[in-house]
Formats: structure tokens, C-alpha cells, sequence
């Protein structure tokens, strides 16, 4: 695979799409390299990427706590941020599932802007389902020597139908063997505020799934949603399990420098 | 019953804490889920059907008036009288009136969720009638004085030596030596319990799936007989329901059907499918004397025409539950009320009210499987979401979390002032937990460091690293262009 800035000045010929990367918060804060990973994969599907600096937040906090008002700012902020790239691309199932399935149900139909959140909506995709769906990708030429488990997160998979792309796209990485484990389409407990509105049942819940991720004896926990994947790494921390967890755009894109979800950095 | 909803985060507490309560919950994903996929993937229109039910009940509840008066008018043609009861209370007084009139000592009763929304059996009893509950769960649960915990296995939350040991303490002339280890020997000691009970009643008490206007047909199905037993050895027949149990025609009935046991237990058919129109008729080889039904509001036309009608499909299967990641740690009992799981949290607070039932659309991770299994196609995230916004609206949710979510509403809508925030507060954070890679314990998310660790982020955002990368490229393409 070429580097990262060689495709930066391949793909911005005439015909090369271009995409706006919405981060998501939660890569924007807690995991960057999440979003260098997406650069680097949408490039090498012939992306022109941009990232436009008025993005924060999809708004679900507010939305599903209820505040219908500030997620309409927050929408339109979005739609205005976004809607000139041919496609607005997310490495996350659930920001995607906020963007495409729920802005529009915000405004009502005389409104203008659902016009505009209707016609942005149609741009809005996922990550790995971009890639494989729209750019036709089948092999990304990375490499990773070991066993990995996939978590379907839920409006991935429930909201936007990401459930084949990941494994195909997983299948092209050399060494890699992908393992079911149990129950993969099972919810992991997070649910964004639920995980601290009700950490009980949320830590119910997650202990499933930590026993089925344990079961599955993979090395490596692979998701594409960071919530969830905060949420399992945390739980198997906590019960001193060793197996490592990644987004799964970090093993797609061979970009595994950083320490796993949860590593501690090498301080020597 | 009187509702416990409000203290639903307490309820889970308890709920998780009981082992036995965990040990029947570890059976419940297992069954269900297993059989229902197994029954849709065995039947290729199974959306299809999914949507025509939808369409059915949709069409209905536009014009449930008229429905209402044909099935009423079909059932007194028929013989059978209809009463209607705006909420509870009437109801329990219609059908203790009718007790009454008949001079009942003994009340059979199939399995009814309505009669446990009116919290009939208390009523009756009260009024020195005995009532027998006739499904084996229900009659399980009666022994124990609880309720159910799920609206088509009530006793899902009990393990068999839990019922077996009920079974001896109550059914006293039992040999000690009678093994009742086995599911299939409790059924058989039930069933002698019950069939003199079935002998001795006075008046039957069932449910309906169904109440179909063309016909003045009320429809049971069940999987043990026991509502058959019910309706036709009793001189009296009382059925309970809901005004949202009507279908236009018997097409729409078996439309319906088709997607209800299948949802509900993986079966294609429930054993039983039982269909009533009016008393016996003059030749008729049984069958009861009289046919009443109670048709219950209690709430229910309030909310036609609102933004919580869907809910109003709802065929009581069971499938949200049984999918549910929430149920499956709690169980029915926490949520409070009569109805639990994804339907109870939208369907509880537009029948007692939010006040009470507050919790009840919270407690969801929105993962979606309810909407996804639901026949009905009922989109229960959302109307649980409609509830958090009505709360929102009053003021409701508490201080603390008004706060934080102002506090990030604020800087969300700001994006200078979020990544300025955010550039400062993350390499800070990252500092912090750089060694470990996580916290185990961070004020303001102390509810998730009790159970679990808390990665810690890498460093600088990463617009603050986009920008340097921007740089860093674009000085190698103008060093590019120069060469
Ligand atoms: S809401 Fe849907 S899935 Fe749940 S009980 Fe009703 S019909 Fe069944």
C-alpha cells in the first residue's frame, strides 16, 4: 500500500469523490489514530478526505436524553458543515445511524431543513460499508498476525446493516483469522448514557459479553464503534483479561503503532 | 397492582443481586430467541406478513369506533352481552356484578394480562369468591402470591425445585416419595389440581388475542388447553380485553396469527387456537350458558391519534422481551408494573403515567432488537424516546444531569470553543492515564469506574494532529512542485 500523503496527491484528480470525515467526539477526543486510520483507508479507495474543522458532535447525548431542541442546532450545524462533499463518511455505526436515520425525523416536513437533512442523509455512510459498497473495496494489503473477534454494535448493525463489510474487508488482512464469538449481535451495555444513568444493568450486561469475547479465545476485540469498544475494554481491564482491543479501522489500515484500547503507553 | 415503576433502579439492584432470579433469567435468551429465528427463517414472507399485520392493525385503529360497534352488534346477535368499562374500576364491578347475579364460589381464569392490568383477582377474592388460575405459570405464581414477570411465561423468573418445593408446601396430601423433579411431573400434578377446580367453577374468565368484528368472535390461543377447559365447562363465560384487541374480518385474525406464535415461541401455530362467538346454541354439544365481554379502555382511546399510538398494535408476543439485554439482566419484576420489558417502558407510563413510570423509557440502550423482532413493527426505541422528551420538556430528568448535558450542549454548539476545550482538556487527561492506559476511577463517571476501567485518550485531538498533518502535507507537495 502507498503512503498516506502519495494518495493525498494521486486522488486529487477531477474524478476522485470527495469526502468530508465526520470524527465523531469520541475519536476526535479519546482516539486519533481511529481517525488517521480512516484517512488512510478512504485515500486508498481514491478519496479526496477533508475534515471540517465546525464538527463536534453527532448530538445523540442530547437526543436520547430527550433535549429535541439542542439536537436540531446540533443537526443543523452538521448539515451546514457537510453537505457540499459528495459523501459524509463516519467511523462509527452509531454516529452514521444519528446522521442518515434520525436528523430527518428533527424537522418537521415544511421545514426547509428537512429537505436538507433528507438530501444529506443520502451522502451519509459508515466507514467499512463505504469502502466495501460504495468504493468496491476488497483487499486492503495489511497484515495482522493473530485471531480477531467482531462486536456488530448495534445501529451498525440494526440502523445502517453493517454486518458482512467488516468481515469481508477482515478476510483480506494476511495472517489474520476472524473467530465468532457468541452472541455477537448482542447489544455490549453501553448505550451512551445509559452506561452511567444505570451502570448496574449496563455492567450486567457487559459482563455477557465479556464472557463470550473471553469464550471466543481471540486475541484481539474488534468493533467499529468506540463507545462499545470503550465499554468492553474497560470491563476487561477491570477483570485482568489480556486480549486487545482495536476499532477495526486500525488493523485495516496497518496502523497499529499506538497501544491497544485501554495499553498503557511503553514508558521505557 | 399498585405500580413500583418509579423505583426501577432499585428494583434492578435487587434484581441482580438474587441469584436464584439469575439463574431462571440465564435460561430465558436461550429458548426464545433461538426458536423465533429458526420459525422466521423458516418462512420466507415473514416480513411480508409483518408489514400486512401492521397494515391490519393500522387500518383499525383509524376506525376503531366502528369496529367496536359491529363486534358489539355481531355479539349480541349472537346471544352474548358486551360491556363497556372506561377503566379498572368498572371493569372489577362488571365482572364481580355478573359473579354476583350467577351466584359464583368458584371463578376459573385463563391467562390474562388485562385481568392483571385491573388487578381483578384481589377484587373477586375480596368479595369471597375463589379464583383459580388455570394456566400452569399463572397458577404457579398464584401459589406464590407474585405476578407475572413476563406476559406470555409468567413464571419465567423460577427455576423447578423453586416450584416443586411450592407444590409440596401447598398441594398437602402429596406423598413425599412423589418425584416432581421433572417439568412433565409438575405439569401432571397441576393438571389433577386443576381439573377438579375446572369441574367446580361457576364462571370461566378468559383473555382475548382477538375480538372480530364480522363475527362477534373473541380468540384465545394457548399452548395447554387450559382456557378451552375454562370457557365451556363454566356456566358463564366473561371475557376480558382491551379495545385495541379488534380486527375487521377473520382473514385479518389468521393474517395476524400467522406472525404471533411464531414471534412469540417459534412455534408456527400455538397448540390452541380457540374461537367464541356468543353462548350455546340449541344444539350446540357444549359451550356456556351465557357469553359476556368486557371491553376495557382504561386509557387506551387517549392515545389514538397521539405520537404514542403504535403502541397500540402491540399482540402481546412477548418478542421484545425476549430479545431484550435489559430484560435479560432484570427480569419482568423490576419494571414495576404489569406490562415489562421494551413494550412496558412505552406502554406503562401512557397507562399509569410518566410521574410513576419515569424510569421505564430510560432504562433502554436503544440497541434496537425490540423494533427488530417486534411483528407488529412497533418502533419502541423511538416512542421510548418520545417519552425522555416529554420529561425533558417538564424539567424533569435530575439537576446533575441537566448540568452536564447543558454544560456539553453549550460548547457542542460552539465548535471554537469545543476544540479549544477539548485540545487543552485531552492531552491533560492522556497525561494522566498514560502509564496505566486507563482510569479506575474518574469523578462525574463514577457509576462506570465502579464496575469497569476507564481507557484513557492518546494525547491531542485529533484536529489538533489533522492540522499539523495538513501542514506537514502540504509543505511536501510544494516541495514537490519545486524539484
Ligand atoms: S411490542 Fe411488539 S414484540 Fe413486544 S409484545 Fe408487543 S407485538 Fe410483541
Amino acid at each position: 500500500m502507498s503512503t498516506a500523503s502519495d494518495q493525498l496527491n494521486d486522488a486529487s484528480s477531477d474524478t476522485a469523490p470527495t469526502v468530508g470525515l465526520f470524527v465523531t467526539c469520541l475519536v476526535d477526543l479519546m482516539r486519533p489514530s481511529v481517525g488517521f486510520a480512516s484517512v488512510k483507508l478512504l485515500e486508498a479507495a481514491g478519496c479526496v478526505v477533508e475534515v471540517p474543522t465546525t464538527q463536534t458532535c453527532c448530538g445523540q447525548p442530547a437526543f436520547n436524553s430527550g433535549d429535541t431542541k439542542t439536537t436540531a442546532d446540533i443537526a443543523k450545524q452538521v448539515i451546514a458543515a457537510f453537505e457540499s462533499f459528495d459523501y459524509v463518511v463516519a467511523p462509527s455505526g452509531s454516529c452514521a445511524g444519528m446522521l442518515k436515520a434520525h436528523y430527518i425525523e428533527l424537522f418537521d416536513e415544511n421545514d426547509p431543513w428537512h429537505g436538507r437533512a433528507t438530501a444529506f442523509a443520502a451522502r451519509v455512510h459508515e466507514l467499512i460499508s463505504f469502502l466495501t459498497d460504495v468504493r468496491g473495496m476488497t483487499d486492503v494489503g495489511a497484515r495482522f498476525d493473530g485471531t480477531a473477534t467482531y462486536h456488530d454494535s448495534c445501529s451498525g448493525l440494526r440502523e445502517l446493516g453493517v454486518k458482512t463489510q467488516p468481515r469481508k474487508l477482515l478476510s483480506s488482512v494476511g495472517g489474520l483469522t476472524v473467530t465468532e464469538m457468541t452472541d455477537c449481535e448482542v447489544c455490549c451495555g453501553f448505550g451512551g448514557t445509559f452506561s452511567v444513568k444505570y451502570p448496574d444493568v449496563s455492567n450486567a450486561i457487559v459482563e455477557k459479553k465479556t464472557a463470550n469475547i473471553s469464550a471466543s479465545e481471540a486475541d484481539l476485540l474488534l468493533a467499529g464503534d468506540l463507545g462499545c469498544l470503550f465499554n468492553m475494554a474497560g470491563k476487561l481491564k477491570r477483570e485482568g483479561r489480556t486480549i486487545a482491543v482495536r476499532h477495526v479501522a486500525e488493523v485495516l489500515a496497518g496502523q497499529l503503532d499506538e497501544p491497544a484500547i485501554g495499553e498503557g503507553q511503553d514508558m521505557s | 397492582m399498585k405500580p413500583n415503576s418509579h423505583n426501577f433502579k432499585l428494583n434492578a439492584r435487587h434484581a441482580l443481586d438474587d441469584k436464584q432470579l439469575q439463574r431462571a433469567l440465564a435460561k430465558v435468551p436461550g429458548g426464545f430467541v433461538s426458536k423465533r429465528a429458526d420459525a422466521r427463517a423458516a418462512l420466507p414472507e415473514f416480513d411480508a406478513l409483518r408489514d400486512k399485520a401492521r397494515d391490519i392493525k393500522n387500518h383499525t385503529l383509524e376506525h376503531l369506533d366502528l369496529y367496536l360497534e359491529e363486534f358489539e352488534r355481531k355479539v349480541t346477535e349472537a346471544g352474548g352481552i358486551v360491556h363497556w368499562a372506561s377503566d379498572a374500576a368498572e371493569a372489577r364491578a362488571i365482572i364481580l356484578d355478573i359473579c354476583v347475579m350467577v351466584d359464583a364460589r368458584v371463578v376459573t381464569k385463563g391467562k390474562s394480562m388485562i385481568s392483571e392490568e385491573i388487578a381483578l383477582n384481589d377484587h373477586l377474592e375480596a368479595a369471597d369468591l375463589k379464583v383459580v388460575e388455570t394456566d400452569l405459570g399463572e397458577y404457579i405464581i398464584q401459589l406464590r402470591g407474585e405476578t407475572p414477570s413476563h406476559i406470555i411465561a409468567p413464571a419465567v423468573h423460577l427455576n423447578k425445585d423453586q416450584v416443586e418445593e411450592d407444590f409440596r408446601r401447598v398441594h398437602t396430601n402429596l406423598s413425599p416419595d412423589r418425584q416432581l423433579q421433572e417439568p412433565e411431573q409438575l405439569v401432571g400434578e397441576a393438571r389433577e389440581m386443576l381439573r377438579e377446580q375446572f369441574i367446580a367453577t361457576d364462571v370461566g374468565i378468559t383473555g382475548a388475542n382477538f375480538l372480530i368484528a364480522e363475527t362477534g368472535t373473541s380468540v384465545i390461543v394457548t399452548n395447554e388447553g387450559n382456557g378451552d377447559l375454562t370457557q365451556n365447562l363454566a356456566k358463564t363465560h366473561i371475557v376480558i380485553a382491551s379495545i385495541e384487541k379488534a380486527v375487521p374480518t377473520l382473514e385479518d385474525a389468521a393474517a395476524i396469527l400467522r406472525v404471533l406464535a411464531r414471534s412469540a415461541t417459534g412455534q408456527e401455530f400455538s397448540t390452541y387456537t380457540t374461537f367464541s362467538t356468543g353462548p350455546r346454541r340449541p344444539g350446540d354439544p357444549d359451550g356456556p350458558e351465557a357469553y359476556h365481554v368486557v371491553l376495557l379502555d382504561n386509557g387506551r382511546a387517549e392515545l389514538l391519534g397521539t405520537e404514542f399510538k403504535e403502541v397500540l398494535r402491540c399482540i402481546r408476543c412477548g418478542a421484545c422481551m425476549n430479545h431484550c439485554p435489559v430484560y435479560h439482566s432484570v427480569g419482568g419484576h423490576a419494571y414495576g408494573w404489569v406490562y415489562p420489558g421494551p413494550i412496558g417502558s412505552v406502554l406503562t407510563p401512557s397507562l399509569i403515567g410518566v410521574d410513576e413510570a419515569g424510569p421505564l423509557p430510560n432504562a433502554s440502550t436503544f440497541c434496537g432488537r425490540c423494533e427488530d423482532v417486534c411483528p407488529m413493527r412497533i418502533p419502541l426505541p423511538k416512542l421510548m424516546r418520545r417519552w425522555r422528551a416529554r420529561e425533558f420538556d417538564k424539567g424533569n430528568p435530575p439537576a446533575k444531569q441537566r448540568f452536564a448535558l447543558k454544560a456539553w450542549a453549550f460548547a457542542a454548539r460552539r465548535p471554537w470553543l469545543y476544540r479549544m476545550g477539548a485540545g487543552l482538556a485531552m492531552p491533560l487527561m492522556a497525561w494522566r492515564g498514560r502509564s496505566a492506559g486507563r482510569f479506575s476511577s474518574l469523578p462525574f463517571v463514577d457509576g462506570w469506574t465502579a464496575h469497569r476501567d476507564f481507557p484513557a485518550p492518546q494525547g491531542r485531538t485529533f484536529q489538533q494532529k489533522w492540522r499539523a498533518e495538513k501542514r506537514k502535507r502540504s509543505r511536501v507537495s510544494q516541495g514537490r512542485g519545486k524539484s
